[in-house]
């Protein structure tokens, strides 16, 4: 079993935001790992990890598209534990979610993966779509905004919990797949592997890099593509129009009574 | 040349510990520290995560890590809390007698101990009447046919009710002065070997402090770390790798103070307006700043000297001497920059106050460090 597990870099989404001209301006931004994408990498380490035992049930490999040379939270997952990586050397800021979801496509097809693991958006453009083209194109079934996962591996299937607006959704999806993730897939119990006890208690949350996994990340393999070398041509069927700050809130008005209240918002709010 | 730039990895070193201490030392703190009780819950998640024993050698299945690594994880664990981080620490202080003088069996029994699963090791150096005057220790090492008979007590002895096995100080004649100190290493469940009381202390009190006594104790030559009569320089140069660390505590403490102060000093309001509005407040808080910047650079150097083998100067004394009167004065003006509330307990800085006393307390006092310092410069002049 080989499960590839797409990450990004993303601005640090607690610094505040700078603007130049028509853009943000991301020149002195940290870049950190998207938090879903730990996740996901966590999601695919549980289902890879038969606790107690040394065995491997997968190989778990980690697919990021970026500059070859910025590359650090990739080498974070594999401290993490990925078995090893696949960078597509190329700038993913000028690109559209479709030429992301070719590339990473293109990188599963070639690496013969069963799985593909996906954090359900990033964290700074939120646009959440990869995982679902990567599945269009590659016509494999999909699950996304897995909350719990359970590996099915005599039936070759994974059955999903999924967080939907009106509860949760279970569906059975056949291997190969594709599964993006949601943030309670990295709870205590949310991810069963069917070699690793059920009552197996994981920590909550992503797990932390162990000081033996930082040593050994930079002795691990990864593999540098092109776009070219992939056949994807970059394409932008996505153009950018304009980038704002949202308008600052007016300060709010404190009113004596009730009265005042509903006559302000009939004659001044005109919301009544 | 000394470069106080940190790589990649060193830098993801820090983050885990960072997280470490923020997600699982922070949060029981003040619990261990009020029932002054040794948190085995923490160490064996730090055990696992490898923030323990970094420095122990690939060889004895360590991780190798450099002194200047073993400082930058201890700055964040002490950030948590100093006295878990001192208990953290202590193994690296117990296994360094070790590593500096220890014999490859020596080497292969007991660091790769301490990397196989959680032990504890401690450092038994200090007596009842013997703390800063290392050459008037009484515990006593004699001739005993084959091998040697150690009788005495040793005191301040960190995480010594827990640990597995110790290393230490004795003396085959006490007139001999420094001459007459032997090194030695020997497992806790030999016959003789027991624990003595537990110091209810000030600070730093989720750090388990006891006295451990030798009665009658049996070693043989195996068990002495190097030869008898050469254990002084093995004490010294122990000295001299740990303090950097305990300067990097330090720093922990300064940071972590100066943290709480500046989220105080912006959500606290006095005469209208948040009291990091007032110059008073301010002043206190940049000095604060400036203690971290020069405790950091200091235990850096400090630590980079040990591993780059620069030896005979007293920047480790002068990082740890600089690095504990500064996280004393932080953490003093800390309480005061939250008025009443840091003098209680419902507040973090209190604790702080507390624990860093220690830190110009033990692996040689302010003053001792100032006597290294003083004879450095007089004898080099």
């Amino acid at each position: 079993m080989k499960i590839l597990v797409t990450v990004k870099r993303i601005p640090d989404p607690d610094e505040s935001l700078k603007f130049a001209g028509n853009a943000i301006d991301t020149s002195s931004s940290k870049w950190v790992a998207n938090a879903f994408d730990e996740y996901a990498v966590e999601t695919a380490l549980r289902m890879a990890e038969h606790i107690g035992n040394k065995d491997r049930l997968a190989e778990v490999i980690v697919c990021s598209v970026c500059p070859k040379d910025k590359r650090q939270h990739v080498t974070q997952f594999l401290a993490m534990g990925a078995d090893r990586g696949v960078i597509v050397d190329a700038d993913e800021t000028a690109m559209d979610s479709q030429t992301v979801a070719k590339l990473v496509a293109e990188v599963f097809r070639r690496e013969g993966c069963d799985l593909l693991v996906s954090g359900k958006l990033s964290q700074d453009s939120e646009g959440n779509e990869v995982a679902q083209r990567a599945a269009g194109l590659l016509d494999l079934p999909q699950a996304s905004f897995a909350a719990t996962l359970r590996w099915d591996r005599g039936a070759n299937a994974l059955t999903v919990g999924r967080e939907v607006d009106d509860g949760v959704e279970t569906k059975t999806i056949p291997l190969p797949a594709v599964v993006s993730v949601d943030l309670r897939i990295v709870l205590p119990h949310s991810v069963k592997n069917g070699a690793t006890a059920d009552d197996h208690k994981y920590s909550d949350g992503a797990r932390l890099a162990s000081l033996r996994g930082i040593t050994m990340a930079k002795r691990k393999k990864v593999d540098v593509h092109t776009p070219a070398a992939l056949g994807v041509t970059p394409s932008s069927h996505v153009a950018v129009a304009g980038v704002t700050a949202p308008e600052k809130r007016a300060a709010g008005q404190i009113v004596d009574s009730a009265q005042t209240l509903v006559n302000k918002l009939i004659t001044e709010a005109k919301v009544l | 040349m000394f470069d106080p730039t940190y790589t990649e990895e060193q830098q993801a070193l820090v983050d885990t510990a960072r997280k470490f201490a923020a997600e699982t030392i922070i949060p029981v703190a003040g619990e261990y520290d009020e029932r002054a009780e040794h948190p085995q819950e923490v160490f064996e998640k730090a055990w696992a995560l490898g923030l323990m024993n970094v420095e122990v050698p690939e060889a004895y299945g360590g991780l190798g890590l450099s002194t200047l690594e073993g400082c930058l994880i201890s700055e964040q664990l002490a950030y948590g809390c100093a006295g878990i981080a001192t208990s953290i620490m202590c193994n690296h202080l117990g296994c360094l007698p070790l590593m500096i003088a220890g014999t490859e069996a020596q080497k292969e029994k007991f660091l790769g101990w301490v990397t196989r699963e959680l032990v504890f090791a401690s450092y038994c150096c200090s007596e009842p009447e013997a703390g800063s005057d290392v050459a008037g220790m009484r515990t006593k090492l004699d001739k005993d046919g084959d091998g040697w008979r150690l009788n005495g007590q040793k005191r301040w002895i960190t995480n010594g009710g827990y640990a597995n096995f110790y290393t230490g100080f004795a003396t085959i004649d006490p007139s001999l002065r420094h001459k007459g100190i032997t090194g030695f290493v020997i497992e806790r469940d030999r016959p003789g070997v027991s624990v003595g009381k537990k110091e209810n202390k000030l600070g730093q009190r989720a750090s388990n402090t006891v006295d451990v006594i030798f009665e009658d104790v049996h070693l043989t030559d195996e068990d002495l770390l190097g030869r008898p009569g050469q254990g002084f320089p093995i004490a010294m140069e122990t000295f001299d790798k740990s303090r950097p660390m305990i300067a990097a505590c330090a720093a922990g403490l300064i940071g972590r103070a100066l943290d709480e102060c500046v989220q105080y000093a912006k959500e606290r309001k006095t005469f209208g307006v948040p009291i990091a509005s007032h110059q008073a407040i301010q002043f206190m808080i940049a000095e604060m700043a400036m203690a971290y910047e020069v405790t950091k650079l200091l235990y850096s150097k400090a630590a980079w000297e040990v591993d780059h083998e620069v030896k005979r100067t007293s920047t480790s004394a002068i990082a740890k001497a600089m690095g504990a009167d500064l996280a004393m004065k932080v953490t003093t003006d800390a309480v005061q920059v939250f008025g009443g509330y840091g003098y209680t307990k419902e507040y973090p800085v209190e604790k702080l106050m507390r624990d860093a006393k220690l830190l110009q307390i033990y692996e040689g006092t302010s003053q001792i460090q100032r006597m290294v310092i003083a004879k450095n410069i007089l004898v080099r002049g």
